[in-house]
């Protein structure tokens, strides 16, 4: 029986590794459990953006937009809200309209255009930030301290962030798993030639995958406004949220040619991300050298997936 | 339905009221009286000196003992040259201060996302004396800052925020400093009526914003014309193409730029089109002041000093010992190096990139720790 | 037996790339505006700014051509430029063996690049990936964050001098022999030896190509070397031209696809242009040129590239039929 490396593997073996270099360097109450939840609480943003990711490469394709628009979101949000309480409820609802439309343009682009999925979230990408700029070049508006508490609050002790984060996570999970939805999306991005013999509206499917992406990319905009307590054109890609939501779903095992993956590997590979901020926040290691560790990281999980296929990759 | 977009466009017809404020009158004429101040304390240690007479009292903040204390800094990142000599300076500052011993720094890496959560854990790990912030934002961090402040004493500099409960706030002049000084030269050394080129890196960055709003300023006053006003990105190819092109376009009488990391990339310019170099604005790079040298250029070079980053530790140990700081601002000089003080700054054994003005000469490490011979 | 006709004037006018119309156009719109544009000055200038594009993308064509993207063109370039600078350190007589090692350095990436997708069969999108942040991890872990040396006046010589008072244009920019050289290389490798037919037939169809004999590993290998290659001295010019500087190579590989596929090479393979490649990279100068002189506002340029880059491929996807 041939034994196939899968995130639950790659997440043991990150623990182990973190658990272990902290107590080498005596520095044991990182290990308690509020630092660990924590040190999970600040890979929300990521985390959100990372689920929609992983819908978009389940149906072989892609969106580099994602940044573009968590600025775009923030921005609206803390802009409609302009701190007035009342104005929570259309600020969210503004901003998830945004998101559909987004995801909308890139799924039709990518389905009925059929321009290739990097270059049409690239151009959506360019598109949006620009647009943003033209319109805000700082901190725009403000969110009221209620919404705040979106980052700020917590649940039975958990925060959240975090909270939202696992609740979207295990509704598209949940979705991916036990929807007619779901199953179109494996077939739709594992062999769309069949999936479309055998009936399925491949078109219809990747849009809604995109769609689903940008909406969750619209959430984690929604995240960070709250926790930021505004909106500024620069808060998407300050985060790298477009090619690190794409590292941490390969990492977790979603494949870059389409259907096969999940929503909890790519969590998976959240949280080895998060414990190799935290590790080198700990050790005061050189930013730097993260960079160097996070790239060798990025090959080595996706290697070790693929190990054993005869498959040729491009 | 209709209330949403109602509601979005009256958000954004608003926009430019909500955007911050770079042309305040009150706060341009501090900054130019500051500027002719003269600096109390110790002669010779400009990041010593301070410009407004007003202290803090810190003896109810004194650590219990002598120390050696435990320091914590927040560092918004090392993302571009100027942090990365500040940094070097701090740390060995820290080596100078034997009442310092244990110095924990956290790298944001340019995100306010983790500064903020940088702060939460350093307050929560427990183990600081007191807090040094070099904030990422000014708004973003406010409420980390103002969380900070209930569990220690805190120290902002560099950028601040939006609250008064640090203990102390350093910095220098200021950005309307800065603008003031370049766009004087350029009055003073130009013809009414001359063509002045501006570049700029970005828009919407706040210290950035204030130098152009003054520069702006003074060279409208002084009757000059500005042929534009274009951002840079930083980027010295894109600096170097943009100066090309207005090269082309007519004559240019100076060059007024809001930082000098792309100083040398411009004056390429005009060397590579065979054209004399106008009048400039730039800043204490290295590169700068040696091609300036080299070519005998008219220019100067306002400063916004790395010496600041000796301050903090400074303060940090005084407030930690009961003494008082100049405070709730501590205003540190913010000189321009005229063509009157160039060689005291050239050195050609730098790093291109290293800013002179950083009050490291003598200090542990130098020459090799900030990259030279 | 009869001999093909030679073919009319028109169905030659539409065999030639879109692209060159493209640019012509470009350059007329830049010529309304700014009639200095005619003189040496003017052009001369402009090539020289454009000449590292029209490299890497010349490069970037032979990992697109076999399937793939290299997405670290970037992070070279910007390796090439802070390296060299760490070890020329001011010393005139380094230059030549600077240069010879750092061209080692970058095939060495170009080639690790090749075998983690040939060998450990990852996707060319992750493989350049985890090598854009890693090697850029290198550069600012080698530097320290601000890099030390000057470049020195040979090295720049490639990417910035001109020969002045040259008959017929006037002036003549360095940066315009190395590109005439390096394009004419690559142009060959790809379009008129046996490497190039079969590299085409890889990004084709590799499991045709694998189970005819085709070397995949070695074609896809040379492949990303080349493009590592080329971005090197795509920073050797970058250098020269700008001097030292941390963040020269951000997002040069997206500009260098960019203009790879405004001039007609295939995305996922198949086929590749050269030539194309270099008449996009040319048109992507002219259009920044333009949006510069029509003093529109860095927001409306960066919609303008987006918008740019959406209409190209769907157009190309329209062209090709499928």
């Amino acid at each position: 029986m041939r034994v196939r490396a899968g995130p639950g593997p790659v997440l043991a073996v990150s623990a182990a590794i973190y658990v272990g270099a902290i107590l080498l360097s005596g520095q044991a109450q990182y290990l308690l459990p509020e630092n660990l939840v924590s040190v999970l609480g600040r890979a929300v943003a990521l985390g959100l953006t990372a689920v929609g990711q992983t819908l978009a490469i389940l149906v072989a394709s892609i969106d580099l937009s994602v940044a573009a628009l968590i600025s775009a979101s923030a921005v609206l949000a803390s802009v409609v809200m302009d701190g007035d309480p009342a104005m929570v409820v259309p600020g969210v609802l503004a901003v998830l309209a945004l998101g559909a439309v987004v995801g909308l343009v890139n799924g039709l682009l990518v389905a009925k255009a059929r321009v290739n999925p990097l270059i049409a979230t690239l151009g959506m990408a360019l598109v949006i930030q620009g647009g943003l700029s033209a319109v805000v070049s700082n901190f725009a508006g403000a969110v009221p301290p209620a919404f705040q508490l979106l980052d700020q609050g917590s649940l039975l002790g958990v925060p959240a962030g975090l909270v939202l984060l696992l609740a979207v996570a295990a509704a598209a999970s949940l979705m991916l798993n036990l929807t007619r939805f779901g199953s179109d999306v494996f077939a739709a991005g594992g062999n769309p030639e069949a999936a479309r013999l055998a009936g399925i509206r491949t078109g219809r499917t990747v849009v809604g995958a995109h769609v689903l992406c940008s909406l969750c990319a619209a959430l984690a905009g929604l995240y960070l406004a709250a926790r930021l307590g505004s909106g500024a054109p620069w808060i998407g890609r300050d985060g790298v949220y477009d090619l690190e939501s794409i590292a941490v779903a390969v990492i977790g095992g979603t494949v870059l040619a389409g259907g096969r993956g999940g929503v909890w590997g790519t969590l998976a590979g959240v949280a080895v991300f998060a414990m190799i901020d935290s590790l080198f926040n700990i050790l005061g290691v050189d930013a730097f050298a993260k960079q160097v560790f996070r790239g060798v990281i990025i090959v080595a999980a996706v290697a070790a997936y693929a190990a054993g296929t005869r498959r040729l990759v491009a | 339905m209709k209330a949403i977009i109602a509601a979005m466009l009256a958000a954004l017809a608003a926009l430019p009221a909500l955007a911050q404020n770079f042309d305040d009158p009150a706060e341009f004429a501090q900054q130019e009286a500051q500027l002719a101040a003269t600096p109390m304390g110790p002669e010779g240690a400009p990041w010593e000196q301070y410009l407004e007479d007003s202290m803090v009292d810190t003896a109810a903040m004194a650590a219990d003992g002598p120390g050696p204390y435990t320091v914590c800094f927040s560092n918004a990142g090392v993302n571009n040259p100027w942090r990365v000599v500040g940094w070097e300076t701090m740390q060995a500052q820290v080596a100078l201060q034997p009442e310092i011993g244990d110095f924990i720094a956290v790298d944001a890496e340019g995100s306010d996302d983790k500064q903020i959560a940088d702060i939460a854990d350093l307050v929560a790990g427990g183990e600081c004396d007191i807090l040094i912030v070099s904030p990422n934002t000014t708004a973003a961090l406010t409420p980390a800052v103002e969380a900070a402040c209930e569990a220690l004493p805190v120290i902002v500099f560099d950028r601040g925020v939006n609250t008064t409960c640090p203990v102390t706030f350093i910095h220098p002049v200021g950005g309307y400093g800065f603008g003031i000084q370049g766009a004087r030269f350029i009055a003073e050394n130009v013809e009414p009526g001359g063509n002045v080129l501006m570049l700029r890196i970005l828009p919407g960055v706040d210290v950035l914003e204030t130098r152009y709003s003054a520069g702006r300023r003074i060279l409208e006053e002084a009757g000059l014309t500005i042929v534009g006003a274009e951002f840079t990105d930083g980027d010295n190819a894109k600096t170097k193409s943009i100066v090309e092109d207005y090269i082309q376009r007519g004559q240019i009488d100076a060059v007024w730029m809001d930082a000098g990391a792309t100083a040398v990339a411009a004056i390429e310019a005009f060397e590579d089109n065979g054209l004399d170099v106008p009048v400039f604005v730039g800043e204490d790079q290295q590169d700068f002041l040696q091609k300036w040298q080299q070519l005998g250029l008219t220019a100067i070079a306002p400063t916004y000093p790395t010496y600041q980053w000796r301050t903090p530790i400074i303060a940090a140990v005084r407030i930690l010992q009961g003494e008082p700081v100049p405070g709730p601002e501590w205003v540190l000089p913010q000189p321009a190096i005229t063509a009157g003080n160039l060689d005291q700054y050239v050195n050609p054994n730098m790093p291109p990139l290293h800013y002179a003005m950083c009050g490291c000469e003598g200090m542990p490490g130098y020459p090799q720790a900030w990259g030279g011979q | 037996m009869t001999l093909a006709a030679p073919r009319p004037f028109a169905a030659r006018l539409r065999g030639v790339n879109p692209v060159w119309a493209v640019l012509l156009l470009l350059l007329l719109a830049i010529l309304l505006l700014n009639p200095a544009f005619a003189e040496p000055q003017g052009f001369m200038n402009f090539l020289r700014r454009a000449a590292p594009l029209c490299l890497l993308a010349a490069g970037q064509v032979f990992v697109l051509t076999s399937g793939g993207f290299d997405l670290s063109q970037g992070a070279v370039v910007t390796f090439t430029v802070v390296g060299a600078s760490m070890l020329l350190d001011n010393d005139e007589g380094a230059t030549g063996w600077v240069i010879l090692v750092l061209l080692a350095a970058g095939a060495g990436v170009g080639a690790v690049n090749g075998l983690v997708v040939s060998v450990l069969r990852v996707p060319s999108l992750i493989a350049t990936l985890g090598t854009m942040i890693a090697l850029g991890g290198v550069v600012m872990t080698w530097s320290g964050g601000a890099p030390r040396g000057y470049l020195t006046d040979g090295f720049r010589a490639f990417g910035r001098f001109m020969w002045r008072d040259v008959p017929v244009v006037g002036l003549l920019p360095a940066a315009l022999l190395v590109l005439v050289a390096g394009g004419a290389l690559l142009w060959w490798l790809l379009h008129a030896t046996t490497y190039g037919r079969l590299l085409h037939a890889v990004g084709d169809n590799p499991e045709a190509a694998r189970l005819a004999g085709v070397p995949v590993a070695r074609v896809r290998v040379i492949a990303f070397v080349a493009s590592a290659l080329s971005a090197v001295v795509a920073g050797v010019l970058l250098g020269g031209f700008s001097g030292v500087s941390l963040d020269v190579g951000t997002g040069a590989e997206l500009q260098a696809i960019t203009a790879a596929v405004l001039g007609g090479t295939l995305l996922l393979g198949g086929r590749g242009l050269v030539g194309g490649a270099v008449g996009g990279a040319l048109t992507l100068s002219a259009l920044f040129t333009l949006l510069n002189l029509l003093g529109l506002p860095q927001p409306v340029r960066e919609v303008a590239q987006g918008l740019i880059l959406i209409l190209a491929v769907a157009f190309a996807v329209r062209r090709r039929g499928t």
